[in-house]
């Protein structure tokens, strides 16, 4: 039995890990700033699976809490999935930097100061795995949704170094890009069907990029293709292209 | 988004929202201006159907469960399949159930649903100890029936349209197995079948297919399946009795053209009638989702009744008027050459409830297919119930004129009114609702 810590637990993706891990008989512990509601979905993961789940605050943005919050955690994770994220408003964050802000610091700085410390402890531990949800759009910056591309690439070259630092002392990091997921994230948008993952999809590739120590998971493997052909176009043709 | 529910009919263009929990329900019922909430959308017509439609299918979770006393809290998209899945290997069932269990929670409530125990257990609000529901102004209001009882009788049976239920609290009915103790009796005739259904009054559960073609003598050939929950010293000795055994389904792949039903239908009614013994009486043990869902194991049977779609009528009249009214509205159906070979008959118990359905009387349920001249043909049925005072069921209907609404429930104005006082600006309306002018 694992013990999973699920961040950002309020979101669709994290739910549907944890739901994924306490199916296995996992311990899973759901940390997000709404414990009102994370309370909720750990007595659902009880009742319905069986399995030990709790809630604990954690805030992304309030980096000074992440030691007190991580040092707090008894006992200490063999897993932790960094699912917290902003989408945020493109043009909102065009012309407010407060919104650019909340974006960044949301998807990279605060993900970065968790990470660190939860690094530490696996590497002086020598076991442990951090799986983080990046995302394709990271892979090339868009007109329509830089700002979010740009933290979410910005993860994913931390998280590469990571794995590099970590493979050292036994611990793994396995990144997981998911195209587009079906989320209350996503909601109202008009997502291709063939390409749109649910989140249960995500989690199970999550489970996999964990249990089988993968390094890159594409969410539905069109996307590594689309991402490719995407990054090939060369620079002068694609900043004609209204993406 | 194109949207029905379970008739196929109609098909509309509507805009789909989901929620999770409280605040994001009150975010999304506070940017709308006008929205219906919905479930599984099992209901067969347009009383979960508008142009925009809350989903409550997110909103799932299984928040407490008192094992001792059998109470279940949970949010309101948690499906009854759901809870036979978790709670009866633990001993507990649903209080009451309808023919499916692919029904939400909080559609258990708007449709305020029965099943074949109603004339022991009421309606499904029955067994509703204390539920949460978010009005228009985004207030959210725990109701029972002590706290803010007005509230919680429009809610119940109120089709969705006060306020969209975000939590329940149910109590559920212990049970020592998860097989009932089943009897099928045969009946030749309606005078036969009602007679069995008074003498099965002490019975918990009874229901009755009913041959819709039959006539003369035979008019209301039918059969009676009844029974109780079997304890455990009624089970064959190797049966584990809690194990809920998987199910597996067969799926309807495709539309299907219409004819192929009622030659189906047929066959399986005269298989089952004429294999009893001419004592008319056949025991058996089986499990309970066989009794309560035998449907249920057809994925998307729906699709047996083609593009076109189709409708449930359903119907319950005053026990007084039941006799003669079957009579003369089973011929009529007979006659018409248009409804299902197979109807479901029910003796319902005392009425509950400000809109809700039941009334103590027979309640008959058949399918039609939609065709140009069925309208024509259920209004003249509609009258038939009318006119001895019985009434139509909402959760089925797609066509009911406002003033047939006022005749078949006294209580339409009282529940217009509270739906006034909770919903001043109207947001909450469907296809239906419009229709009948709530």
């Amino acid at each position: 039995m694992k013990t999973v810590l699920l961040l950002g637990a309020g979101s669709d993706i994290a739910r549907a890990t944890a739901h994924e891990y306490a199916k296995r008989g996992d311990r899973v512990v759901l940390a997000s700033r709404s414990i009102e509601d994370l309370e909720k979905t750990a007595s659902d993961i009880e009742h319905r699976r069986g399995a030990e789940a709790t809630a604990v605050r954690f805030d992304a943005l309030d980096y000074e809490s992440h030691q007190a919050f991580y040092d707090a955690l008894d006992p200490k994770p063999d897993v932790v999935v960094v699912a917290f994220g902003y989408l945020g408003e493109q043009r909102k964050g065009q012309a407010e930097f407060d919104e650019a802000r909340r974006i960044i610091e949301t998807n990279y700085t605060g993900a970065v100061s968790i990470c660190e410390i939860v690094a530490a402890d696996f590497e002086k531990r020598g076991e442990g795995t951090i799986v983080g949800i990046a995302s394709v759009a990271g892979d090339r910056g868009r007109q329509s949704n830089y700002l979010y591309g740009s933290s979410k690439a910005a993860f994913d070259a931390y998280l590469s170094g990571l794995r590099n630092r970590l493979f050292k002392a036994g611990a793994h990091v396995a990144t997981v890009k998911p195209g587009f997921v079906r989320t209350k994230m996503t909601e109202g948008m008009p997502l291709p069907g063939p390409v749109t993952a649910e989140p249960e999809r995500v989690a199970r590739a999550v489970l996999k990029a964990e249990g089988r120590r993968k390094n890159v998971v594409y969410v539905k493997g069109v996307w590594r293709q689309i991402m490719g052909i995407v990054k090939a176009i060369p620079e002068p043709v694609f900043k004609r292209l209204g993406m | 988004m194109k949207v029905s529910a379970w008739g196929n009919y109609p098909v509309v263009e509507a805009e789909v929202r989901e929620f999770a929990g409280v605040e994001e329900a009150r975010r999304k019922i506070g940017a709308a201006r006008r929205m219906i909430p919905q479930g599984l959308a099992r209901s067969y017509g347009d009383s979960a159907i508008g142009e925009a439609i809350l989903s409550t299918l997110k909103n799932n979770r299984v928040l407490a469960f008192d094992e001792r006393r059998g109470v279940v809290r949970v949010e309101s998209g948690v499906s009854l399949a759901e809870l036979v899945e978790i709670f009866a290997p633990r001993g507990w069932f649903l209080p009451t159930t309808p023919g499916t269990k692919f029904v939400t929670v909080g559609g258990a409530i708007a449709s305020d649903v029965h099943g074949k125990n109603h004339h022991v257990a009421g309606n499904f609000s029955r067994h509703v100890v204390e539920m949460d529901v978010a009005l228009a102004d985004g207030a959210v209001v725990t109701c029972s029936p002590e706290r803010e009882p007005n509230l919680f009788h429009a809610t119940a049976g109120g089709m969705g349209l006060t306020g969209v239920v975000l939590e329940a609290t149910i109590q559920l009915q212990p049970i020592e197995t998860v097989f009932i103790a089943q009897e099928t009796v045969k009946a030749a005739n309606l005078d036969e079948i009602m007679t069995i259904f008074e003498e099965s009054a002490s019975y918990s559960n009874s229901v009755a297919w009913i041959d819709c073609l039959a006539k003369g003598a035979s008019q209301g050939r039918s059969l009676m399946m009844r029974g109780e929950h079997a304890k455990r010293d009624e089970l064959p000795e190797r049966r584990d009795p809690l194990w809920l055994k998987e199910k597996g389904t067969i799926a309807v792949p495709f539309n299907f053209p219409g004819f192929a039903l009622n030659s189906l239908s047929i066959k399986l009614f005269n298989e089952l009638y004429y294999r009893k013994a001419p004592s008319g009486l056949d025991t058996s043990i089986v499990d309970l989702e066989t009794f309560y869902y035998p449907l249920d194991a057809v994925h998307r049977w729906n699709r047996i009744y083609g593009k076109r779609g189709f409708t449930q009528y359903q119907f319950v009249l005053p026990k007084s008027e039941s006799r003669e009214g079957l009579k003369k509205i089973l011929g009529r159906i007979a006659e018409s050459g248009q409804g299902s070979f197979l109807a479901v008959l029910k003796l319902c118990g005392k009425e509950t409830g400000l809109i809700s359905f039941p009334m103590e009387g027979y309640s008959l349920a058949l399918d039609f297919p939609i065709t140009r001249n069925l309208f024509p043909l259920l209004d003249e049925l509609d009258e038939m119930v009318h006119e001895r005072g019985g009434r139509i069921y909402l959760t089925k209907d797609v066509r009911l004129s406002a003033e047939s609404f006022d005749r078949g429930y006294p209580n339409a104005d009282l529940f217009r009114e509270l739906k006034r006082r909770y919903d001043p600006d109207g947001v909450f309306q469907s296809r239906q609702s419009k229709r009948l002018r709530i």
